[in-house]
């Protein structure tokens, strides 16, 4: 079990150092000079020199690389070039403001998405069933940044009844939960179809086992079978699906972020990347890409917290 | 099925029973067939194909040239004469909507393509290769997929700038290790198939055995994951340009509308309403076709989800 979580730590480190050299080689893989690239074609040699020596990209590119990542190791992003400001402390004033929404979207997503598709298992081919099925693939499809403009224009410009930008005022906690709504809202939507989809098709497997048939034998209350001995088991392919969530969440979040104008690690990385501000872009890039690769180990491990069959095959 | 297999027999023509029925000339009319019992796999053919004629001929129903600058008709409400209204700078959006709907399908689909013959190479090295390549690869692959989309479309075009061939280059990079683990898994497990072993006995070089024999039992199931990639495609495409990371100015793309018309929202809120639905019409009419023919070619998902 130990050794299981050390390979899986082990695997997500690997993935964080290798996606990091490949951004690292493709910033040095492509033609022309970055310092030229940020400061545009009319910066003089002696400007781009200093950006040079400042960034270290007069190093050759294994050294920058190997000093790049023992700054990482040592917990320092590097330095954002245009406010001299650490790249790791602006990095963790905006990712809880990201986190909260997630957090938020997926919580709703699965409030609903979860019985939803529960409900259409049991109920299979009833009317509930049939409309959850074509919106939860209707939901999935449509891309949640069309949604995020949609929610804005249709209940905070033509309704008004919630706010257009930003994240609402520190320490007023109403106020930044009225701003949260219709950012989760967007980023949420699709994973209430997936949600719903995912735990009804897991739900029809489970019911079709032998426990529950023994279960309904011995005469259990059905609603009692349907809770304890059925969701409890099809809930488990959720939580996996769930750390990969992260991932398209993150995307979402990116789009919901600058639609809202929420400060955030997504528009901290488009701002970023609009001003080709690298050290920014990489820095940002890094604690998502670690968020992501360490959500997969920590899933599993839940996923064997609560399956005692995992449990002992671990 | 167990023991000597004639090797004169396609591997394909009895290794896939699902398929036998979509092999050769049945395949459009099976498909038909199964779509005509599918209301919702209709509407999506019907959308597809809509967004096909207006990608082919969209020259010929669009009103006005979708570049053209009209600064007087600047913010026109819709009307008889510009039925989706004009933009900011006066240009008619249903031209430039319908002239997105080209961009869209051709970005889309020929960077899917590449992305599948690239993913179709790596995954039969990495499957078919020696082990050492095989975790490499995976690493790779797996490197590769813990970027969020998003993210990683941002990041190479903050390195490379934006233009078509970056975006291209940002869905093949995203799309080829999926289709890569795909096609290795597929072929591990053909590897060691009895009907492998027997042509590997025979002498077929490594060459023959995947081109020949474990191709043609992997290439049908890409191809259905594929087509089902082109909604998420599509949406990345117009999601990027959106965020003004994706296709430069003053292409009419669908996300380029999108972001021109939010920057007027309150006074002329019908530029994105109306360059929203080409988006949502077109992922909406892919991913139901491709649920509906993802049923058909395997009856053993229908009969669970």
């Amino acid at each position: 079990m130990i050794l299981y979580v050390i390979q899986r730590i082990g695997l997500a480190i690997l993935i964080c150092v290798t996606s990091m050299t490949v951004l690292f080689a493709a910033i040095h893989a492509i033609p022309g000079d970055p310092a030229i690239i940020m400061l545009g074609s009319r910066a003089t040699p002696e400007m781009r020199e200093r950006l040079s020596r400042e960034m270290g990209l007069d190093q050759p590119v294994p050294m920058q690389l190997v000093k790049f990542l023992t700054r990482v190791a040592e917990g320092d992003l590097g330095t954002d070039v245009w406010t001299k400001r650490s790249v790791g402390v602006i990095v963790m004033e905006t990712l809880p403001n990201t986190l909260v929404l997630i957090l938020t979207a997926l919580s709703w997503a699965a409030l609903v998405g979860i019985p939803l598709g529960c409900y259409s298992a049991i109920r299979r081919n009833s009317f509930i069933d049939k409309f959850t099925g074509v919106l939860s693939v209707g939901t999935i499809s449509i891309p949640s940044f069309v949604v995020a403009i949609y929610a804005l224009l249709l209940f905070s410009i033509q309704f008004g009844w919630f706010p257009v930008i930003g994240a609402g005022h520190d320490g007023d906690l109403p106020d930044q939960l009225w701003h949260l709504v219709l950012p989760s809202f967007a980023v949420g939507l699709g994973w209430v179809g997936y949600l719903a989809r995912i735990v009804r098709a897991s739900m029809l497997e489970v019911m079709a086992e032998n426990h529950i048939r023994t279960a309904r034998a011995f005469g259990l209350p059905e609603p009692k079978i349907i809770l304890h001995y059925a969701l409890r088991i099809a809930i488990l392919p959720t939580v996996t699906l769930l750390a990969l969530a992260i991932g398209g969440l993150l995307s979402s979040a990116v789009f919901a972020e600058n639609i809202f104008a929420r400060p955030g690690i997504g528009k901290l990385i488009v701002d970023a990347a609009n001003l080709r501000n690298y050290p920014v872009v990489q820095g940002a890039v890094l604690v998502t890409v670690g968020l992501f690769a360490f959500a997969m180990p920590v899933a599993d491990l839940i996923v064997a917290w609560l399956d005692p069959r995992v449990r002992s095959a671990l | 099925m167990h023991g000597w297999i004639p090797v004169s027999v396609r591997p394909s023509d009895w290794d896939m029973p699902a398929r036998a029925g979509l092999a050769g000339a049945g395949t459009i009319g099976a498909a038909l067939r199964h779509l005509r019992q599918d209301p919702l796999g209709m509407l999506g053919l019907v959308l597809v194909l809509l967004a096909l004629f207006c990608a082919l001929f969209g020259h010929w129903i669009a009103p006005d040239d979708p570049f053209k600058i009209h600064v007087t008709d600047r913010f026109q409400a819709p009307s008889l004469a510009h039925f989706m209204g004009t933009d900011n700078l006066g240009r008619d959006v249903f031209s430039r909507v319908i002239a997105g709907t080209k961009i869209a399908l051709s970005i889309g689909g020929s960077s899917i393509l590449i992305a599948m013959t690239l993913g179709l190479l790596l995954g039969l090295s990495a499957g078919y290769g020696p082990r050492w390549l095989d975790n490499l690869l995976l690493l790779l692959f797996d490197s590769v997929y813990s970027f969020p989309t998003v993210i990683l479309g941002l990041t190479v075009m903050t390195l490379l700038g934006p233009s078509i061939t970056t975006l291209m280059f940002v869905v093949v990079v995203i799309q080829t290790p999926a289709y890569a683990r795909l096609i290795r898994t597929a072929t591990l497990a053909a590897k060691n198939t009895e009907y492998v072993l027997a042509i590997r006995s025979l002498g077929a070089s490594p060459a023959r055995v995947l081109v020949v024999h474990i191709l043609p039992n992997i290439v049908g199931p890409l191809f259905i994951i594929a087509s089902m990639d082109i909604p998420s495609v599509i949406a990345l495409e117009a999601g990027l340009t959106y965020l003004g990371m994706g296709i430069p100015p003053p292409a009419p793309d669908w996300g380029r509308i999108l972001q021109e018309g939010f920057s007027s929202i309150q006074e002329a809120p019908w530029i994105v309403v109306c360059g929203g639905i080409p988006l949502i019409l077109t992922t909406l009419g892919f991913t139901f076709l491709g649920e509906s023919l993802r049923d058909l070619l395997d009856p053993r998902l229908r009969r669970i989800v």
